[in-house]
């Protein structure tokens, strides 16, 4: 998939941008159309007679939860699958399937959660890439890739620096830079997946307005996302798919993120509640004058059992740094961390699981599983010490244990000894929670614990948090989601330059109010 | 042909795959050849041969589990044998015979156990403490071996020891060769170890992901530590049959068999990246290649083409094993 993006875009040949395509009659305004799709793949229906429609210029959101065919109806609008039947009109002529070299060509680009951007090139050169490649010159032309860049960065009206490399550049920054390389490659669909489970509140607003610049120069986008109240506004239609099927299609102005949500999980998923009082309840984790220079300074915060405190702030806060550095793996330079009264040694993880503090990572993909390996190993990574037997593993024990975490965290998966990328992401973080939880943790520090989780699971696992902390496990969230916030913690830090800036209690402030105060 | 057959029948693992390689290599070699390969004294003539780099190449793959490399096995392997060897003569001498003979052997290989350990160390420190990669750690520490063998010797061949020594290399035991004993007992223990105990499992696991390793709270340093110790023992023992066979020890023998013990531990199914392995894997991948290179030898192949062979092998079996020959079809059938 992410090689196919790069293909496709180095393939793309050079197109007029706009004005060329001729419009058939009767489709006034439509780009591309999809009619009564069907996919299966053997023996399993993933998309049974699907419509979709992208219009010049306008903005649509794809709503589905994982597993709805949402991606596998991107990848027939981008030709790397081929539907079983249906039709597919771009510029209202009709192909029973496009290919790969075709979508792009007729100005289509997808902007995978990735970004698929080469990290040790420069802004400029990410950017003209594509461009350059499919030009007929042998030689690269410094002078023309910097002129291509910064037409692009000049259409969206931002300013990145050209000779910047692409791994020194903040995330938001990277999404610009995917979206000018679309440009630069005369794209007139941009595909954004996932578009925002990177980008703070207020980045998500920059975001829409580049999408607004984006739609008044007749390009169209589509917003392929779980998360997509933030992007609702800038839509003019939407279409909800559910196990395969349309389920709602029509204006964007008739939905809000909770008729969205119903129509995606197909049920109302109740608003969690924050757990019950816990003033009387032992206290956990005392955080004393914790500081590392260059990321966080002066943190102090106590953790009861039972409670469940939210750490917030935008990106370049300090969470990340100070929710690892609860888990041992950033070292702090002064203060100390207490669990029940004993000194916990700082910067290490190992004696901090050994206190029973548990840390599941903000990007399961690259830190918190071991993708190639079974769900069942995923989940017992951190008891073979504890199910050995004269210098063996008793398997045994070990699987039967991990089998019953599996169970009661409701992992979905045919096989426990499936790879573990083959899970959908809710239930890849309910392993990596698993995981944990095996463990008997005292103390669990979850950073961004529903990114990239669609919503009936992200309902799920917030429902998981409160057990959690019901059965008197501690719990840190980190997290940008707001809401998540709002309905799972008692408190919430707002930090902000390293430093905590304020504590929000549960209830006092609505979802604006705390947006606001993040942004402030 | 046989790749598609394959693919369809969905037993495209790398053990299946060798399985089908190591009957194919034995019967295009007793077809050529069928009076010279298949006679008894050429099977048991193998079974004398291979041990020596299938340690090697046990001792690869359980560096590659991690996703490193052990380039100083063989310098490993000189060296304890150089410094067992100094042992033997010096204080054993050759006319050494009966319980003192047999006590200086086990003194010697004793040391060099140990010397292989220690230069396991060496090298696990420089990978797991000091964050050298692998491949040019081991590459250095590999000089580094073969040269204190060379200083230690003035480059040349010390022999000249108790008769008992040649027992390692050249006796049978119920007609099973000792060499091949010793390998299918290690084997057998590191199979053992990969899949029966923690530090298998966990050395699995971070070879397939480290950084989803280290958020494991898995102790990294002292893993990797444990797995270059294995891997300079497994090197020493080598160094042992080695010596045994020879009835000599050189800084500088058996310099072909780094690439070869790579090269089994690659064909053995063995992710370079790290993550997976399997020792039925490698020692299939063993016998493939003790099949190919005694053929070419009865072919008359030189030794020069054989080395050629080995590289051309090492990377056609790496272009089979990372190309997705499912998609390959699915593509071609597309169009």
């Amino acid at each position: 998939m992410k090689l196919w993006g790069r293909q496709a875009l180095a393939a793309a040949p050079d197109f007029v941008f706009l004005g060329k395509c001729t419009m058939s009659k009767d489709d006034d305004d439509t780009f591309i159309e999809l009619k009564g799709i069907v996919k299966q793949y053997g023996g399993v229906t993933a998309l049974d007679g699907v419509d979709f429609r992208v219009k010049t210029g306008k903005a649509i959101c794809l709503a589905g939860e994982n597993g709805s065919g949402k991606s596998t109806l991107i990848k027939i609008l981008v030709g790397v699958e081929q539907p079983t039947s249906g039709q597919i009109f771009v510029d209202g002529k009709p192909y029973s399937h496009v290919n790969p070299r075709q979508a792009a060509a007729s100005g289509i680009s997808v902007i995978f959660q990735d970004f698929s951007l080469f990290s040790n090139l420069t802004v400029a050169e990410n950017i003209a890439f594509a461009t350059q490649l499919s030009g007929k010159k042998r030689l690269f032309d410094r002078g023309a890739t910097r002129r291509i860049a910064q037409e692009a960065l000049d259409r969206i009206g931002v300013d990145i620096d050209l000779d910047a490399r692409v791994e020194t550049i903040p995330v938001a920054h990277k999404q610009l830079v995917a979206i000018c390389r679309g440009l630069a490659s005369n794209a007139r669909l941009i595909i954004m997946d996932e578009p925002t489970t990177a980008l703070t509140g207020r980045e998500v607003q920059a975001l829409l307005g580049i999408i607004r610049k984006l739609k008044d120069s007749g390009i169209a986008v589509v917003f392929v996302s779980h998360k997509l109240a933030e992007v609702l506004e800038v839509c003019e239609e939407v279409f909800a798919l559910r196990n395969g099927r349309n389920v709602a299609e029509g204006p964007a102005r008739d939905f809000n993120a909770a008729s969205l949500t119903r129509h995606m999980t197909g049920r109302d998923v109740p608003e969690a509640k924050p757990p019950l009082n816990i003033d009387q309840a032992e206290t956990l984790l005392v955080v004393n004058q914790l500081g590392k220079e260059g990321a966080f300074e002066d943190i102090n915060f106590e953790l009861k059992a039972g409670e469940v405190l939210g750490i917030s702030g935008v990106l370049g806060s300090g969470r990340t740094s100070l929710a690892k550095a609860l888990f041992g793996l950033v070292a702090p330079s002064k203060g100390s961390i207490t669990l029940s009264g004993k000194n916990i040694p700082l910067g290490n993880p190992i004696a901090a699981t050994q206190a029973g503090i548990g840390y599941v990572p903000e990007d399961r993909l690259t830190e918190g599983l071991f993708l190639t390996q079974s769900i069942i190993r995923n989940v017992a990574v951190g008891r073979f010490d504890h199910h050995r037997s004269g210098g063996f593993l008793n398997l045994t024990s070990l699987v039967d244990e991990a089998r019953g975490w599996i169970e009661r965290l409701r992992i979905k998966a045919p096989d426990y000894d499936a790879e573990v990328k083959s899970l959908s992401g809710g239930n890849q973080q309910r392993v990596a929670l698993a995981r944990w939880l095996s463990q008997t943790p005292r103390v669990l520090v979850l950073n961004g614990p529903s990114v990239g989780v669609d919503v009936g699971s992200k309902a799920d696992i917030h429902a998981i948090i409160r057990e959690l902390a019901d059965s008197g496990i501690g719990i840190v969230v980190i997290s940008d989601d707001l809401p998540e916030l709002l309905t799972t913690c008692g408190r919430i830090l707002m930090m902000k330059d390293g430093r905590i800036d304020s504590i929000v209690m549960a209830g006092e402030m609505d979802e604006i109010e705390l947006a606001a105060k993040l942004a402030s | 042909m046989v790749l598609r057959l394959l693919s369809k029948q969905g037993t495209s693992t790398p053990e299946f795959r060798l399985a089908i390689i190591a009957v194919v290599v034995f019967l295009a070699m007793a077809a050529l050849s069928p009076d010279r390969f298949l006679s008894s004294q050429n099977i048991i003539s193998m079974a004398f041969q291979f041990p020596e780099f299938a340690i090697l190449a046990l001792a690869m793959t359980i560096t590659m589990m991690t996703g490193g490399i052990d380039l100083s096995v063989v310098g490993v392997a000189n060296l304890t044998a150089v410094i067992s060897a100094l042992i033997l003569v010096n204080f054993a001498g050759a006319d050494a015979t009966g319980a003192v003979a047999l006590l200086w052997l086990f003194a010697a290989l004793g040391v060099a156990v140990c010397v292989g350990a220690l230069a396991g160390l060496f090298n696990g420190i420089l990978v797991a403490r000091l964050g050298l990669p692998p491949i040019l750690a081991t590459l250095g520490s590999g000089l580094v071996f073969t040269g204190i063998a060379v200083a230690m010797t003035g480059g040349s061949a010390v022999m000249g020891f108790p008769d008992v020594v040649a027992w390692i290399g050249n006796a049978q035991l119920l007609l099973v060769p000792v060499p091949l004993v010793i390998f299918v007992l290690l084997a057998a223990a590191l199979h053992v170890i990969l899949t029966k105990t923690s530090f298998g499992l966990k050395a699995t696991m971070y070879g397939a992901n480290p950084l989803a390793a280290l958020f494991a709270a898995i102790d990294i340093n002292k893993l990797l530590i444990r797995v270059y110790v294995i891997s300079g023992v497994l090197s020493s023992v080598a160094g042992m049959v080695v010596m045994s066979r020879a009835n000599s020890a050189k800084a500088d023998y058996g310099s072909s068999y780094l690439l070869l013990a790579v090269l089994i531990a690659v064909l053995g199914g063995v992710n370079p990246y790290g993550g997976y392995g399997r020792v039925m894997g490698v020692v299939l991948a063993v016998l493939s290649m003790q099949f190919l290179s005694s053929g070419l030898n009865m072919l008359q192949v030189s030794n020069f083409a054989r080395e050629l062979i080995w590289g051309a092998l090492l990377i056609f079996v790496m272009v089979v094993n990372t190309t997705d020959w499912s998609r390959f079809g699915k593509a071609r059938s597309g169009h």
